[in-house]
């Protein structure tokens, strides 16, 4: 990550001092320069993030560890979903667009991405999750695709009992969708015929798995729990360490982006993100994987590289 | 305290000035919205070329294909169809309880109706979506599925919850229109030798059939509008209905689940403004209806 001080630096931050007054309403009491401490007085100034809901417990819970340190800084943080995210740090009416996806991937236009500064804090790990009463353990990346194209609908067809299978999609933009169906499908298309069942939520997709039988879905590794049961891919168990070495192929990285010239606030809590103190113990305990981990790396075109 | 003429004059003025500042807010806010709304509804048709004759009567949903003539696959028919269908089977539903429960709140047990069924009724109002959303998912899907087989999601699970829903509205509203019919017309009938079943049946039921109509309209806006608990239950296929059974989807299920997915200006985006100009339409049809029916019924008296 390179950190380019500069006088764009400069001008940024004044500017975003000047909009912390017009948000004078909505951030009061922020902003103010923290009286005491001579460091923390330093920076000072709002930050709003906006975007994934699915990385949303991750940023609050840094931005309020960033914030009892440096006090200076108003650090907001809004779902609203990858799309919203992206669109709003296009529009520059936010410092920092989280997303479950790559920005390439959401505007219709790819050069408007490059405009843009991706920061990768953390990795998220995804698997099929069905429910208890399916009575398989492990599915191939081809009976996968079966099952999510809609040529495979009986559970007997992948080696279980005589029961109907009832796909449960992410809605047609979520990141998470985005991820599965890039590591299963692999562009494979889905015919208009298959109009499977969408939620928008990870926890109405784990009730729904849970209370439908048949039922099958995919789920990030933080959303598995004991009423569900998490499927072996190819024999490869979903956890953290077979997803930092690529065995485990359904994992994308969590962005935070910022325009490529952020201001002091912002570009201090990316690298708050970035560093152990998030990295080590935050990221883990709100059920994600450290980008410092990962053993590969993948760019916005889905190609692996060893890291 | 006296006041002289001018400044009560003065004081006056600020009054209207006040008050008629808050009613231009209002006006200058719906505008906007209807306009917001508008401008990127339209642009699926004038932006993005989609006919509008194919966007609602196609039956394919799928805005991130494209068609053989370079077109979004974009029909709005099974969403429109979905909305519709479990906006009218929740009435059917809720209307027979709801007229019920107001004969007997308004005619047959006037204070125990006033002093603790309304209020309890009307708790149920307060009550967020999401309860109702989970109360479905929990409770009615699996109880469907139990006896009609298939997953349990769809037009008649949602139809049930969104009954639940909109019977305060339709409650309320129904037993108002009851308790409007003058006492008088009670009393002719009773003075004839009615008995009350004859009466409610021949005078008070007539009499407020604008404003049972006007209830049910208000019940209908509410579960054509509403989203979250519908979301929930409906299963969100965008499929053309095929029976009351199977997933399907409404306008409002398809908008808020995808909005937030979406990034302003794509192709995606616009058509999902272009349902919510749908359900706009429809609204305002339904605030037409009521005061269409409103009128008739006044002139009738």
């Amino acid at each position: 990550m390179s950190r380019n001080l500069s006088r764009r630096q400069f001008v940024s931050t004044a500017g975003a001092l000047s909009a912390l007054f017009a948000l004078g309403a909505c951030t009061t009491g922020g902003g103010r320069p923290g009286p005491s401490d001579p460091a923390a007085a330093r920076l000072s100034g709002s930050v709003v993030a906006v975007g994934s809901t699915a990385l949303q417990p991750l940023v609050e819970a840094a931005a309020e560890q960033f914030m009892a340190d440096n006090p200076g800084v108003q650090i907001t943080v809004q779902g609203g979903g990858s799309g919203q995210g992206i669109t709003q740090i296009h529009e520059g009416s936010v410092q920092i667009g989280n997303s479950d996806v790559f920005a390439e991937s959401k505007l219709d236009n790819k050069e408007d991405a490059k405009r843009l500064t991706d920061n990768k804090v953390a990795v998220v790990g995804m698997g099929p999750v069905v429910n208890s009463s399916v009575d398989v353990d492990d599915l191939t990346l081809d009976q996968l695709k079966g099952i999510f194209t809609g040529s495979i609908t009986n559970w007997g067809q992948v080696g279980g009992a005589d029961a109907d299978i009832v796909v449960i999609n992410r809605a047609s933009g979520s990141g998470t969708r985005a991820t599965f169906e890039g590591a299963v499908l692999k562009g494979a298309k889905v015919p208009d015929t298959f109009t499977p069942q969408e939620q928008d939520s990870s926890g109405t997709v784990a009730k729904m798995v849970t209370e439908t039988p048949g039922a099958i879905s995919y789920l990030a590794f933080s959303y598995f729990a004991n009423d569900l049961k998490a499927l072996k891919v190819d024999g490869v168990e979903p956890a953290p360490e077979n997803v930092e070495t690529n065995d485990w192929t359904i994992w994308a990285y969590e962005h935070m982006y910022t325009s490529s010239a952020p201001d002091e606030a912002t570009q201090a809590f990316i690298d708050y993100m970035l560093s152990d103190a998030v990295q080590g113990s935050l990221v883990e305990q709100t059920g994600y994987i450290p980008v410092s981990g990962m053993r590969v790396a993948v760019d916005a075109e889905g190609n692996v590289t060893k890291a | 305290m006296a006041l002289s003429t001018t400044s009560k004059r003065r004081l006056e003025r600020r009054g209207q000035f006040i008050s008629g500042l808050a009613v231009l807010l209002v006006v200058v806010l719906v505008c906007t919205l209807i306009f917001m709304v508008c401008s990127r509804g339209i642009a699926t048709f004038t932006r993005d070329g989609v006919p509008l004759g194919s966007f609602l009567t196609g039956r394919t949903w799928n805005p991130h294909q494209s068609n053989e003539l370079g077109q979004p696959t974009v029909g709005a028919l099974p969403m429109v169809l979905g909305s519709f269908g479990v906006t009218l089977l929740s009435c059917a539903f809720s209307l027979p309880f709801a007229l019920g429960a107001s004969i007997f709140v308004v005619e047959v047990a006037p204070t125990f109706g006033r002093k603790f069924f309304r209020p309890l009724v009307e708790l149920l109002t307060g009550i967020p979506s999401v309860v109702f959303g989970v109360i479905g998912l929990t409770m009615v899907v699996p109880w469907t599925r139990s006896w009609a087989g298939g997953t349990g999601y769809g037009i008649l699970s949602s139809s049930i919850v969104l009954a639940l829903m909109i019977f305060p509205t339709m409650m309320s509203l129904t037993a108002d229109a009851l308790s409007a019919v003058p006492d008088s017309y009670r009393d002719g009938s009773y003075g004839l030798g009615c008995t009350r079943w004859q009466t409610v049946c021949h005078v008070v039921l007539p009499t407020a059939l604008p404003g049972i109509l006007t209830a049910t309209i208000m019940g209908m806006a509410r579960a054509f509008g509403e989203a979250l608990a519908v979301q929930m239950v409906i299963g969100n296929a965008a499929q053309m209905p095929s029976s009351l059974l199977t997933p399907a989807s409404t306008l409002t299920s398809i908008i808020t689940t995808s909005m937030g997915n979406e990034a302003m200006g794509t192709v995606y985006n616009d058509v999902l403004w272009s349902l919510a100009l749908i359900l706009l339409i429809m609204s305002m049809a339904f605030i037409l209806l009521v005061h269409l029916v409103g009128r008739k019924g006044s002139s009738n008296d």
